[in-house]
């Protein structure tokens, strides 16, 4: 039974690779780049949340109201400053570019916020700590299952929003080939920044979620932008519903290694991700022309 | 009065590899290799330690460079072979090695290691060679902190060097770092010059047009990677020689990348003189502003972009096209004859 718990809390813990993921996803999928400062940009998200909870006292969750706008302009800016001189410059520089953007997010985060290494666990309530006793060895924490439910809800959302409204099909359309697609009125430029807004927005939310599970400090970033990665690239570069399941895959990798020993825990997702690497398909849903 | 001839000669060009300029500095480059030799017998020890980290900082900005600059591979992940050949060091010291002789074999065992990996991660392009070998540098972290015998994650001293008196031990470390550094440079020179050199510099240009004319991109790449694998893993033993200790989240760390992009970013990517000025200008950054931290990586991080960004070429390749300077004969140039 402790093996069916780990995968039950490896799904759990999908959830929240799923989240980190998504934005990774909708980037590469829009832009075909990958932001090296994804990770960084949702340890900010928790930060940002835990100084609006320094001024007021209200629930994390709340608290990530404010934030989300201010998350939208980052990756706004982001995108009309620094990443689109990138794209125009070829494949290599927006790489170079995030990375040291990466560099200097956390810095800044050092010398705002100290090494400590923090959680908003406490500031969350009864919600980080309840959970829903199945049987005897498995149970569902309420923040894990919250996670999952999040993480489909977002992902849900964004499906919807590429397949039903005006700005989702400029997308799809920008996505496939940005020359045609400006032939017929869409500005790539606009569409760009919107995908990159709504990624750093997302990661936000999986800053929060991650600072509410476990822990946060300034140098949390890469390890999560490696996780999201591994997610994205186990559920095949680009497919949305793809990057849950990816993420459940890692999770309960991670899970299930932790399982046989705790140290094993990460290098059990670092290997089921090479193995997908050196599969011949190189992704459980990579499917050749689907986008986002 | 002009006399008009019948036919015009049509101007006549000549293929040039060494100009007068890049005779004279090459032939300074080789007298600056062997200048550097007598450091140690000229500077005191502190000065020959930074000299050597200097020169380690030199060789990881040209493998860096190799991989990035010519074969359009973007690792952020080669930190996977500057800790391995720091830890087959140690491994080889446990077993009774000579360190010395170990820190050469643990350079040869990471080209040993490059070469089954590179069947896994150069299918990849971009991003998914970057994160891959990323992911590969955390893995290979985790597997030697398991590893009891290898100090696991507290870290290892090389204590086998304790055999030599201070002094001894910093001026053969120096003058290996020395020797391995100029043969990576030779290798990276004679190859570029070479054949294969072309294919390499096309592939820089454009992957998909060399493959288009026939350049056979994997083997230029496989290549490529194989030796940066090498250089790497001398560059991780060279620095547990000369810091005596390491442990895995340092000497696996990404900071590595961090400041290979740098160095190769700011000096010129895909320019044979630009990683030695880059690491040049890191080495001095690191020695002014080491200690200012937080500021220090900020800013390391900030000029990376910039540098991307505003002047892609670098210091030396935007030099090299301003002035149409050609220091180190790598490339070839038209000459018209008879002007």
């Amino acid at each position: 039974m402790t093996w069916v718990n780990a995968v039950v809390q490896g799904i759990l813990l999908g959830g929240l690779y799923a989240l980190l993921g998504c934005g990774l996803a909708v980037m590469f999928g829009v832009m075909r780049i990958i932001n090296l400062a994804h990770g960084d940009l949702a340890v900010l998200g928790a930060y940002l949340v835990m100084v609006v909870l320094d001024h007021a006292n209200v629930s994390p969750f709340l608290a990530l109201l404010p934030v989300l706008p201010v998350m939208l302009l980052v990756g706004y800016g982001l995108q009309v400053t620094i990443l689109e001189r990138s794209l125009r410059s070829g494949v290599l520089v927006p790489l170079l570019t995030t990375f040291g953007l990466s560099i200097v997010i956390q810095n800044l985060l050092l010398e705002q916020f100290s090494p400590d290494v923090r959680s908003l666990g406490g500031e969350a309530g009864s919600v980080a700590t309840a959970s829903w006793q199945v049987t005897n060895d498995i149970s569902i924490s309420a923040i894990g299952g919250l996670v999952l439910g999040v993480a489909v809800l977002v992902l849900g959302g964004l499906q919807l929003f590429l397949s039903r409204t005006q700005a989702g099909r400029q997308m799809r359309a920008t996505a496939q080939d940005p020359d045609t697609a400006e032939l017929v009125g869409v500005n790539a430029r606009a569409v760009y920044a919107r995908a990159t807004a709504i990624a750093v927005a997302i990661a936000a939310v999986a800053g929060l979620f991650m600072a509410i599970r476990s822990t946060f400090f300034p140098f949390a970033g890469p390890t999560q932008l490696i996780f999201a990665f591994e997610a994205v690239v186990i559920g095949g570069l680009g497919s949305l519903w793809g990057t849950l399941a990816g993420g459940i895959v890692l999770g309960v990798a991670q899970t299930i290694g932790a399982q046989i020993d705790p140290q094993y825990s990460v290098l059990a997702g670092h290997l089921v991700f090479l193995a997908v690497l050196a599969s011949p398909r190189g992704g459980l849903f990579s499917i050749r022309g689907a986008t986002t | 009065m002009t006399q008009s001839s019948a036919t015009v000669p049509a101007p006549r060009y000549g293929v040039e590899r060494w100009g007068r300029l890049s005779i004279s500095f090459t032939a300074f480059a080789v007298a600056l290799a062997v200048a550097f030799a007598f450091v140690p017998v000229l500077f005191s020890l502190g000065t020959t330690q930074k000299a050597t980290s200097l020169l380690i900082l030199v060789l990881l900005a040209a493998m860096w460079n190799a991989l990035a600059g010519y074969g359009g591979l973007v690792s952020v992940g080669q930190q996977a072979f500057i800790g391995l050949g720091a830890y087959a060091t140690v491994w080889l010291c446990n077993h009774d090695w000579n360190p010395y002789r170990a820190m050469i074999v643990a350079a040869l065992f990471c080209a040993g290691v490059s070469v089954p990996l590179s069947f896994l991660v150069l299918r990849f392009r971009g991003a998914q060679f970057a994160i891959g070998m990323w992911v590969v540098a955390e893995a290979a972290a985790i597997l030697v902190s398991l590893d009891q015998s290898l100090g696991a994650g507290t870290g290892t001293s090389l204590i086998e060097l304790n055999y030599y008196t201070p002094t001894q031990r910093q001026h053969y470390t120096y003058w290996l770092t020395l020797g391995i550094t100029v043969f990576f440079l030779a290798l990276l020179f004679l190859l570029l010059r070479s054949r294969l050199g072309s294919s390499l510099q096309a592939i820089r240009d454009d992957e998909d047009a060399a493959a288009s004319v026939g350049v056979r991109v994997l083997r230029g790449k496989w290549i490529l990677f194989v030796i940066a694998g090498a250089g790497c893993g001398a560059a991780g033993a060279m620095t547990l020689a000369n810091t005596l200790f390491i442990e895995p989240t340092s000497i696996f760390g990404v900071d590595w990348t961090a400041y290979m992009i740098f160095m190769v970013l700011v000096g010129g990517l895909g320019t044979f003189e630009g990683p030695i000025i880059g690491a040049i200008v890191l080495f001095v950054i690191q020695n002014e502003f080491g200690d200012n931290g937080v500021w220090y990586l900020v800013g390391l991080g900030a000029a990376a972009i910039g540098f991307a960004l505003l002047l892609p070429r670098g210091i030396w390749g935007t030099l090299e096209e301003r002035f149409g300077l050609r220091v180190m004969p790598v490339g070839y140039r038209l000459r018209r004859e008879g002007t």
